[in-house]
C-alpha cells in the first residue's frame, strides 16, 4: 500500500467514525436499532452540497447537513415514541422516505463539488498537499467530538440518556421522560451521521444518492471491531474503541481490496462487510457453545 | 397525603381473558404512616402500587397526592413525590452504570436535569456516607459497575436510592421475596430504619403474612380488587399471624390452599 492510500483509508475511516459513534449512540445506549442512518449519512451529503454549490459557505454548509441528519433522528424517535411504531420499523420507513427526499433535495441522482470552497480548501495552509490536509482536518473533528460526547455523557441530562436506553423502567421511576431523551439521542446520533455524510461529500467530491448504502452496516462493523480491539466499560474509552474500530476497519478493507491476489473488487464491499458483522455477531454465541462443551 | 378513590383497572376487557384487577379499590393513608399491603395472588397487590407509581393507568377513579391530583400523571412525572424499590433487584437499578452513577439518577428524582456534571466530589462524599451505613462495604465502590453486586446488595442499594431524595411516598412491591432468608432480612431491618428516619409515608407490598404485621403500622388485605380488611393500632399489636389466617379464610369464604402466605 502507497502512502497515498495509506491516507486515503485513514481519511475515509475518521470520516465513518462519526458515523461509527453515531450508531454507538443509538445501538449501544439507547438499545434503538436504527436503520435511518442510511438514509441520514446521503441526506447529509446532499443538504452539504446543494449548500455548497448555492455558494453558501463550507461551516453552514457542513452546520446544516447535521443538522438535517438530527431532524432525520427526530421523525424516526417520534415515530417510535409518540406513535407506538417498532423501533426498527420506524427506522426502516423514515430511511425509506429520505430517498426520495434526498432526490429532492440534490435534484437528481447526484450533486458534484468541483471548484466549490469545501471545509478542507478552507483550512488548507500554504505548501502542504491536499491528500494530508483532510486527514488532519478529520482528525481534529473527529477528536473534539469524541471528547464533548464523552463530556456531554457525564452530564446530569447524558446520564439520564443512558439510563433511558439501559433501564428505562427505572429511569421513569427516577423522573426521567424516557421519550424525550430518546429522541434526544436520535437527533444526536443522526446529526453525527449527517455530519459524517457532509465530509464525505466534502473528501469525495460530491454528493450522489447511492452513497448512503450499507453505511448501518460499516457503522455496526466499526462498532464491533473496536469493542473486540478495545473492550472497555467507561464511556471515555468505549468511544475511543469506537472510533479505532471504524479506522482500523477502513485499513483492512484498504488492504483487502489492494490484494491483487485475494480478487476483490471495490464494488465487494458491502459484501465484505455484511460478512463480517455477520460472523462477528455469531462468534461470540459459538465461544460459549465451545466453553459448554469442554465443560 | 395519599388517597385513592374508586380505582378500577381491568386487563383484556371485553375478551375471554378480562380480568378485573382492581374494582373501586379505595385508600386514605395520612402522612408518615408505614402499610403494609398484602393478599393471595391476582388480588391486585401489585396492580394498585403500579396503579399509584403511574405503570398502569387507572379505567376510572382518582388519585391524589397530598391534594394534587396524579391520576392523568406519567410516571416520570409522578416520580417527584414517588420513590420505588421493584420485587426484581435488577430492576430498581441500572447494571450499566456505575454505582455512584446511579446513586446520582436517583439525587436528581424529580429536579431537572441540565448540562452540570452529573457526579461531583461533594456528591461522591454523600454516597459514600450512606453507603457506609449498610456495612457491605460498598462505600469503597463507588466506580464499580452496580450489575457486579449480588440482589441483595442492589436492593440495598436501591433503598437508599429511594431515601436520597426526600419524596412523599415510598412504594415497596415484594422487595425482600427475590432474596436469600438472611439478606431478605437484612434488607428489611434496612427498609425500618430509613422509612423511620425519614418519615416517609410508605406502601410496602409483601407475601408474608408474618412480614405485614412484624413491620409497619398498618395493614390492608386485599381480595378482588378491594380493601377487605384494615388493621392498626392496639388491633393490629394484639394479632398474630393466625388471627390474621384466620380473617384471611373468613373474608375467602374458603379454605387457604396457598401455603405460601404461611412461609417466611
Amino acid at each position: 500500500m502507497s502512502l497515498f492510500s495509506v491516507l486515503g483509508a485513514f481519511e475515509i475511516g475518521l470520516v465513518f467514525s462519526l458515523v461509527a459513534l453515531g450508531v454507538f449512540i443509538s445501538f449501544r445506549l439507547l438499545r434503538f436499532p436504527d436503520l435511518t442512518v442510511d438514509g441520514s449519512f446521503p441526506l447529509g451529503g446532499a443538504v452539504c452540497a446543494v449548500l455548497l454549490s448555492r455558494g453558501v459557505d463550507a461551516w453552514t454548509a457542513t452546520a446544516a447537513a447535521a443538522g438535517a441528519g438530527a431532524l432525520a433522528g427526530l421523525l424516526t424517535g417520534w415515530l417510535n415514541v409518540r406513535l407506538k411504531i417498532m423501533d426498527l420499523l420506524a427506522s426502516i420507513l423514515v430511511m425509506t422516505a429520505l430517498y426520495s427526499i434526498n432526490l429532492r433535495v440534490m435534484d437528481g441522482p447526484n450533486v458534484p463539488l468541483i471548484t466549490e470552497p469545501t471545509l478542507f480548501v478552507l483550512l488548507q495552509p500554504e505548501g502542504l498537499a491536499d491528500y494530508v490536509v483532510r486527514p488532519l482536518v478529520l482528525l481534529v473533528i473527529v477528536l473534539l467530538i469524541k471528547f464533548a460526547l464523552d463530556a456531554f455523557f457525564a452530564t446530569e441530562r447524558g446520564l439520564a440518556i443512558r439510563a433511558t436506553g439501559s433501564n428505562p423502567r427505572m429511569a421513569r421511576a427516577q423522573g426521567i421522560n424516557t421519550g424525550a431523551m430518546l429522541l434526544l439521542g436520535m437527533a444526536i446520533s443522526n446529526a453525527l451521521v449527517g455530519l459524517a455524510g457532509a465530509l464525505f461529500a466534502q473528501t469525495q467530491g460530491g454528493a450522489d444518492i447511492s452513497m448512503g448504502i450499507g453505511t448501518i452496516v460499516i457503522g455496526l462493523a466499526a462498532v464491533i471491531v473496536g469493542e473486540s480491539i478495545l473492550p472497555a466499560r467507561r464511556l471515555m474509552w468505549a468511544t475511543l474503541a469506537v472510533v479505532v474500530g471504524a479506522i482500523v476497519y477502513r485499513f483492512f478493507i484498504a488492504l483487502a481490496l489492494n490484494s491483487d491476489f485475494i480478487g476483490l473488487k471495490a464494488q465487494d464491499l458491502n459484501l465484505i462487510t455484511a460478512v463480517l458483522v455477520g460472523v462477528a455477531l455469531v462468534l461470540p454465541r459459538l465461544k460459549g457453545r465451545l466453553a459448554k462443551k469442554r465443560a | 397525603m395519599l388517597s385513592a378513590q374508586q380505582l378500577a383497572i381491568t386487563f383484556n376487557p371485553g375478551t375471554p381473558i378480562e380480568n378485573r384487577a382492581l374494582r373501586g379499590l379505595s385508600l386514605d393513608i395520612p402522612t408518615g404512616q408505614f402499610v403494609t399491603v398484602i393478599g393471595s395472588n391476582g388480588a391486585g397487590k401489585s396492580t394498585f402500587l403500579n396503579a399509584i407509581s403511574g405503570d398502569i393507568s387507572v379505567d376510572s377513579g382518582r388519585l391524589t397526592i397530598d391534594n394534587t391530583d396524579v391520576t392523568r400523571w406519567p410516571v416520570w412525572q409522578r416520580a417527584q413525590h414517588v420513590a420505588r424499590v421493584f420485587q426484581d433487584p435488577m430492576a430498581g437499578t441500572c447494571e450499566d452504570l456505575t454505582i455512584e452513577e446511579n446513586m446520582a439518577l436517583a439525587q436528581r428524582r424529580g429536579a431537572g436535569r441540565g448540562l452540570s456534571r452529573a457526579v461531583t466530589a461533594p456528591m461522591r462524599e454523600v454516597f459514600r456516607e450512606r453507603l457506609a451505613t449498610l456495612g457491605l462495604g460498598l462505600e469503597t465502590r463507588l466506580a464499580d459497575r452496580i450489575g457486579l453486586l449480588s440482589g441483595g446488595q442492589r436492593q440495598a442499594v436501591s433503598l437508599l436510592m429511594a431515601a436520597l431524595q426526600p419524596s412523599r411516598l415510598l412504594l415497596l412491591d415484594e422487595h425482600t421475596a427475590a432474596l436469600d432468608p438472611r439478606t431478605a432480612d437484612f434488607v428489611l431491618q434496612l427498609t425500618n430504619r430509613i422509612v423511620r428516619e425519614s418519615g416517609l409515608t410508605t406502601l410496602m407490598v409483601t407475601h408474608s403474612m408474618r412480614q405485614a404485621l412484624d413491620v409497619g403500622d398498618r395493614t390492608v388485605m386485599l381480595h378482588q380488587g378491594q380493601v377487605v380488611l384494615d388493621v392498626s393500632g392496639e388491633e393490629r399489636a394484639r394479632m398474630d399471624v393466625r388471627d390474621l389466617l384466620a380473617m384471611f379464610e373468613r373474608v375467602r369464604g374458603e379454605q387457604l390452599a396457598d401455603d405460601a402466605l404461611l412461609l417466611g
